[in-house]
């Protein structure tokens, strides 16, 4: 194998690395938004997931705990939003900000002692010689866990939004809650297990973050990523598998704003490389949004409305 | 210990201004509780936070220079949030009034030394955080982007462009390598009204837009509209208002207040450009914002007490040795219970024993 092979095998991989938590995140939002709900708290919930899960690992030495604490921690995060949403009705957009601003702040405060600690990575699985195959190996077999996970979800979120009868309640409730409630549905409880779906989701993402992607706890070590994820499930129009999509670009874009920046053979300031991917948010959205229709047709109806049973 | 929420017939006046005031008193609460988990006295500690901070006449001053460019900002953000108009960027737009107010005052350097060179610095400023308000509202109106992600990452733009300028071109070539500008020219400095203490014109500009907020929300055409945009669109769609109309009006007010923010924080407390110059204003704004019931004079109320958990968080920060970010927690805290607190204005809170045993 040579060496610009080489080189390219561990671009692809470092984006796909870059590209997994904004999976994660955009596809627990996607199930959120499907039932009709706007969580702009995705940010304060990817935050609380990776200290969470950076502090869990290095207390117990466990990785496997870490996302388990990640996951319960956007949860817990995601149950605050529910019950303030939900069951206070409370207006989704101003209690999603303050769910980041209340992440953001709780974060750092609980994970003030392990700014400076370090932790074993999640291991790259190995499975002997399949990994060892030029370019395919690496490439297919030589991720760690979480990536595969990621994968898998997409699909389980497609197949059970498109496939499932339980998914088809969910967008029910989404486009018309009303109408479900009428039938008999619960609405405000299938909301409520969304949110703590896109909660766990997040947490994943956060979780990703502090223990693959740069294995430390830094304050605000998000940078905005919670954010993207939310444009990523309007680019992708709701679906599971247009965030793929969406998400490999931004990680494409991410790597190669980093390849520029290290290489050095620009003569452009590096703050003006690491606003890229911001930039490249808006742009996409502008795109996508363009088209009203298009959007009109594809978001949930009753996105961001309450839903109180009595009217 | 369930209950039902019933919808009142007409909204609780009572409770719109009762809301906050009990999302306060958790707040003490539950920050007494999370200081006695940490293993401090929790009156001991509440007095360091919300009341050691005020004991001194610098410390009354520091409050309101605090104070000032949160009340900026948030009555630009309040006026926007009437009409359903969600600028989240205020942050980078206060950022970018620092930028654009601050390189004029850099160019002038010295040599302007007129009368002129202050309003110039000012006004400057508050171009620079209008253009960059212009940028969401131009992308919602003419493509239908949301403001909200928008105005957000244009927040991310704006501290690395600031960043960039501060370590390339702006860079003080005497200031052994800091990332940072000279200190700007005296001209170009708000004076310091109060001897002794950082209080500066600023704060004085931040009550006349106080009082212009007022004005424009209560006195004026526009102020109505966006008020009936936000109360009923389809009303407002009737009577021949412009929702593009009010997402510009919302933006180019609330960026032009934030800029102003900015410019008087680097042009009055900081004095010079450098790569952070502010701790959050913009999104604690927010919380300001509807603190104050989105009205001009809760507003100020609210400015105040989001200022006192900066200083606060300082205090404890000095004497508790606890992070900064207790702030955050704080802010974050009370905004959660005043979201929680306004349910009982639309609606009466009925449990559920009571209502099976009557049935």
């Amino acid at each position: 194998m040579d060496a610009d092979t080489l080189a390219l095998t561990g671009v692809v991989m470092a984006m796909m690395r870059a590209a997994t938590p904004l999976i994660f995140a955009a596809l627990g939002e996607v199930m959120t938004e499907k039932a009709g709900v706007l969580n702009l708290g995705v940010e304060g919930m990817m935050l609380m997931g990776a200290v969470a899960a950076f502090t869990a690992a290095v207390t117990t030495g466990s990785p496997v705990l870490g996302l388990v604490a990640a996951m319960l921690a956007g949860m817990l995060m995601a149950l605050l939003f529910a019950f303030l949403t939900q069951t206070l009705m409370a207006n989704q957009v101003a209690t999603g900000l303050a769910l980041t601003i209340f992440g953001v702040g709780l974060s750092a405060f609980v994970g003030r002692d392990m700014v400076g600690q370090t932790v074993e990575p999640l291991a790259a699985i190995q499975l002997g010689a399949l990994s060892r195959i030029p370019v395919v190996g690496p490439l297919l077999f030589g991720h760690d866990p979480l990536v595969y996970v990621s994968l898998a979800l997409a699909a389980a979120v497609w197949w059970f939004l498109r496939r499932s009868r339980s998914g088809l309640v969910v967008r029910a409730v989404g486009e018309n809650p009303q109408a479900a409630h009428a039938i008999g549905y619960p609405v405000r409880l299938i909301r409520y297990a969304a949110i703590l779906f896109g909660g766990a989701m997040s947490g994943l993402g956060g979780a990703y973050l502090s223990l693959v992607y740069t294995p430390m706890w830094i304050e605000g070590m998000t940078a905005g990523r919670g954010w993207i994820a939310l444009a990523l499930v309007v680019f992708a129009s709701w679906r599971a598998e247009r965030v793929l999509l969406g998400a490999y670009l931004f990680g494409g874009i991410t790597i190669a704003q980093l390849h520029l920046q290290s290489s050095g053979g620009l003569a452009v300031p590096s703050q003006i490389l690491t606003m890229l991917p911001y930039l490249a948010t808006i742009l996409v959205l502008v795109l996508i949004s363009r088209d009203e229709t298009r959007i009109r047709l594809n978001a949930p109806a009753s996105l961001g409305k309450l839903f109180h049973p009595e009217g | 210990m369930a209950f039902k929420l019933e919808a009142r017939g007409a909204s609780s006046r009572r409770w719109v201004y009762g809301a906050p005031v009990l999302a306060v008193l958790l707040t003490l609460v539950f920050g007494g509780i999370l200081f006695a988990l940490l293993g401090f006295e929790p009156l001991a500690a509440l007095y360091t936070f919300f009341i050691s901070p005020l004991n001194s006449a610098y410390g009354v001053a520091e409050l309101l220079v605090k104070a000032a460019p949160l009340a900026l900002c948030a009555v630009g953000l309040a006026l926007g949030f009437r009409g359903n108009v969600w600028n989240i960027g205020a942050e980078g737009q206060l950022t970018m009034g620092a930028v654009t107010g601050g390189g004029v005052a850099l160019a002038l350097g010295d040599s302007g030394a007129g009368w002129w060179v202050l309003p110039l610095v000012m006004m400057a400023g508050m171009a620079g955080g209008m253009l960059w308000g212009m940028i969401p509202a131009w992308l919602k109106t003419r493509f239908h982007a949301s403001e909200i992600l928008v105005s957000l990452m244009l927040t991310y733009v704006a501290d690395l462009f600031l960043s960039m300028m501060v370590h390339g071109p702006w860079r003080d070539p005497d200031g052994y390598g800091f990332p940072q500008s000279p200190m700007f020219g005296d001209a170009a400095t708000l004076p310091i009204l109060w001897a002794g203490t950082r209080l500066h014109l600023g704060v004085l500009l931040a009550l006349l837009a106080v009082a212009v907020g007022w004005f424009v929300i209560a006195r004026t055409f526009i102020g109505f509209q966006i008020k009936v945009m936000g109360l009923t669109p389809v009303a407002g769609g009737y009577a021949g208002f412009s929702h593009k109309r009010i997402i510009w009006m919302s933006f180019l007010l609330s960026g032009a207040l934030a800029g102003l923010a900015g410019v008087c924080e680097v042009a009055g407390p900081i004095g010079q450009l450098q790569p952070v110059i502010s701790p959050g204003y913009g999104f604690t704004a927010i919380i300001v914002a509807f603190l104050g019931r989105l009205h001009p004079v809760g507003i100020l109320l609210a400015s105040l007490l989001m200022a006192l958990s900066y200083l606060g968080g300082e205090a404890v920060q000095i004497s508790m040795r606890l992070p900064l970010a207790v702030t955050g927690v704080f802010q974050g805290m009370l905004l959660f219970f005043l979201l929680a607190c306004d349910v009982l204005i639309r609606y009466r809170l009925r449990w559920l024993s009571s209502v099976r045993e009557a049935g």
